[in-house]
């Protein structure tokens, strides 16, 4: 996460910063992926022989104790989707940018926003 | 029909969104943009109504009702649930009516600053900002806000682009509040997640319940840092402001209007909402200083972004300067955490609101008919179009704080709450922030009315009557909610009730 950061702040070319940025964005992606995982259990998906306990919940398969959390997973597919949109906005926008002023570096287009 | 309103204040403009993008028509577009924001205000107003005004709790219960949709019928905490209390309805108000007034004045304006074959393009983002939003305000699931949060911000930064037909630093205003509204946003997811791992729920009354904030380990205290910053970052708290003033400047006037108006307004609400409802101001302002954080930030801002407005040259920049200045004037009565103050920073939301759309809207009718936004360019503009002039002086009035003004009736709440901690230095500090605030309105207003008009200059009229209507709206509201103050400051004191869970 902080290197994804520490690209953000420190490149001045905008398709680097944009690299850092998604860098940053998936580490946080991954801290909800690891929340979901359960010690031991196995996805949460019925298998079709599936047993169920005297209380109505369903016995994992053999060799593990339980089931993994999926909603993370489910949260974070949502939170993928912002971050594509994110990117392709963040790239739309240095295409035009690089048609404008023909560099994508930061401390030249502040140059030539200076010169006029 | 009617227990769908919550919904449908969301699902009509996000349907209409693409429906903007298939017709492409330009008048088409303008007609059903305009009638949704019309409807989705006159939905707010409905909610409004039966929130604030219902009385249908037994006398001695918590004012108002609160109105809770469950989507598809999922029951919360596992479906997501809209709940609407009286603060949710107040920036939902806020939101849609300033939404709906803008677009009315919009497509004069657009015609002149966004290119032709763009317009529907501006059309379909505006509605998603609007939807984002509303979405933001009106949601009661976390992770749900998160995602409203981005469809707002994302829609924003299209929005700023477009400004790209008039000077090409759009394109890197925008590039620059991409990058920091990112990291805003992943600040808050971040925080999102930490908290989700400590109470395994993401509904926010729920999670409300759950979180352990005093004895529960640490994580509740990252997520409470990160979930500040993020915020801050959002709504432009000083020092965190860097991408406003770049935005606002280059963005299309009406795009500016809009934004101004509503996009940091709509970031205050999520710190209220997680400060009040999910953390509670014992952990946020007993257990840890952020109440002494905040005020210190929010007076230094107020100084430091007023004083640099005051050098602007280019007017829009300076009004943006400003609006970091005003945010700070809301920080400051969140951070008195009474009853007062908060009425006082929940009040100058909608005040704000509306007077700084409203100088945006006169700025924008000036653009249109002199073409620049440079102090110089403004030389004797108040001979040339006396009344688009009066209104920017009448917008100016209310951002100095006059009486009789909107700007006044926050002041006077934030003094009163000041007054009542008995904190002298900052009621002083708050009345000499006016000063500053009188000398950027001032320098305006001395070049629009004392300066002989610029010989290029002789061929200026008066805005349309399209553009010009709106704005007397959103100033006349201005004027109004400075006289009238039961509305505003009724609705207000009602939503700091609910927050800080005082029974009147």
């Amino acid at each position: 996460m902080m290197a994804g950061f520490y690209v953000v702040i420190s490149r001045s070319n905008l398709v680097k910063k944009v690299i850092g940025l998604n860098i940053f964005q998936i580490s946080v992606f991954l801290l909800y992926i690891t929340m979901g995982k359960v010690r031991g259990g196995t996805a949460p998906i019925l298998p079709e022989d599936v047993k169920y306990y005297q209380n109505g919940q369903p016995i994992p398969p053999e060799g593990f104790d339980g089931w993994s959390n999926p909603l993370p997973s489910v949260l974070i597919l949502t939170a993928i989707v912002v971050g594509v949109a994110t990117t392709a906005l963040a790239l739309a926008l240095i295409i035009r940018i690089r048609e404008a002023y023909g560099t994508i570096e930061e401390d030249e287009i502040l140059e030539r926003d200076l010169e006029t | 029909m009617e227990q769908h309103l919550p919904v449908l204040q969301i699902i009509v403009p996000l349907i209409a969104a693409p429906l903007c993008l298939l017709i492409r028509q330009r008048t088409l577009v303008f007609t059903l943009a305009l009638s949704v924001c019309w409807a989705t205000f006159a939905m707010a107003v409905m909610l409004l109504i039966r929130v604030v005004f219902s009385d249908t709790g037994a006398p001695g219960s918590p004012v108002g009702t609160v109105i809770i949709y469950q989507l598809g019928g999922w029951v919360a905490p596992w479906g997501i649930e809209y709940r609407i209390d009286a603060l949710s309805v107040f920036l939902l108000v806020i939101v849609s009516g300033i939404g709906a007034a803008v677009l009315s004045y919009a497509p004069l304006s657009i015609s002149h600053e966004i290119e032709r074959d763009q317009h529907y393009l501006f059309y379909t983002a505006y509605l998603l900002c609007l939807t984002g939003q509303l979405g933001v305000v009106i949601t009661g699931d976390l992770f749900n806000l998160f995602v409203f949060l981005e469809i707002s911000a994302l829609s924003s930064y299209a929005l700023i682009a477009l400004g790209a037909k008039q000077s090409r630093k759009a394109l890197t205003a925008a590039f620059q509040y991409l990058v920091m509204g990112t990291i805003g946003a992943t600040f808050i997811l971040i925080a999102i997640g930490l908290m989700y791992q400590m109470t395994g729920t993401l509904n926010m009354a729920d999670m409300a319940s759950r979180l352990n904030t005093f004895s529960g380990p640490r994580t509740v205290l990252v997520a409470f840092a990160f979930l500040t910053v993020g915020t801050s970052l959002k709504m432009a708290l000083f020092p965190l402001h860097a991408w406003l003033p770049g935005a606002y400047t280059f963005a299309p006037s009406v795009v500016t209007s809009f934004l101004a108006a509503t996009a940091t307004k709509v970031s205050v609400y999520i710190l209220l909402r997680m400060i009040f409802t999910i953390f509670k101001p014992a952990f946020a302002f007993e257990f840890l200083p952020l109440d002494v954080g905040l005020m210190v930030l929010a007076l230094v801002g107020i100084f430091v972004a007023s004083t640099v407005a005051i050098f602007q040259t280019n007017i829009k920049r300076m009004l943006a300067y400003s609006s970091v200045a005003q945010i700070g004037y809301m920080v400051l009565g969140i951070s008195f955490a009474s009853v007062t103050g908060l009425t006082a920073g929940i009040v100058h939301l909608m005040n704000h609101a509306l007077i700084k759309g409203g100088l945006f809207m006169a700025m924008g009718c000036i653009a249109l008919r002199v073409g620049s936004v440079d102090i110089d360019a403004m030389r004797g503009i108040g001979r040339r179009m006396p009344v688009t002039t009066f209104a920017w002086v009448l917008g100016g009035l209310g951002l100095i704080g006059v009486p009789l003004s909107a700007g006044f009736i926050s002041k006077w709440y934030l003094l009163n709450a000041a007054l009542e901690k008995g904190w002298w230095p900052v009621a002083a500090l708050v009345l000499a922030s006016s000063l500053l605030a009188l000398v950027y309105v001032w320098r305006v207003v001395e070049v629009a009315y004392f300066q002989s008009p610029l010989e290029q200059h002789s061929e200026v009229t008066e805005a349309p009557l399209v553009m010009l209507i709106p704005t007397y709206m959103i100033i006349g509201a201005t004027l109004y909610f400075g006289l009238w103050t039961s509305f505003s400051v009724g609705v207000a004191r009602q939503a700091a009730e609910v927050l800080l869970g005082v029974t009147p």
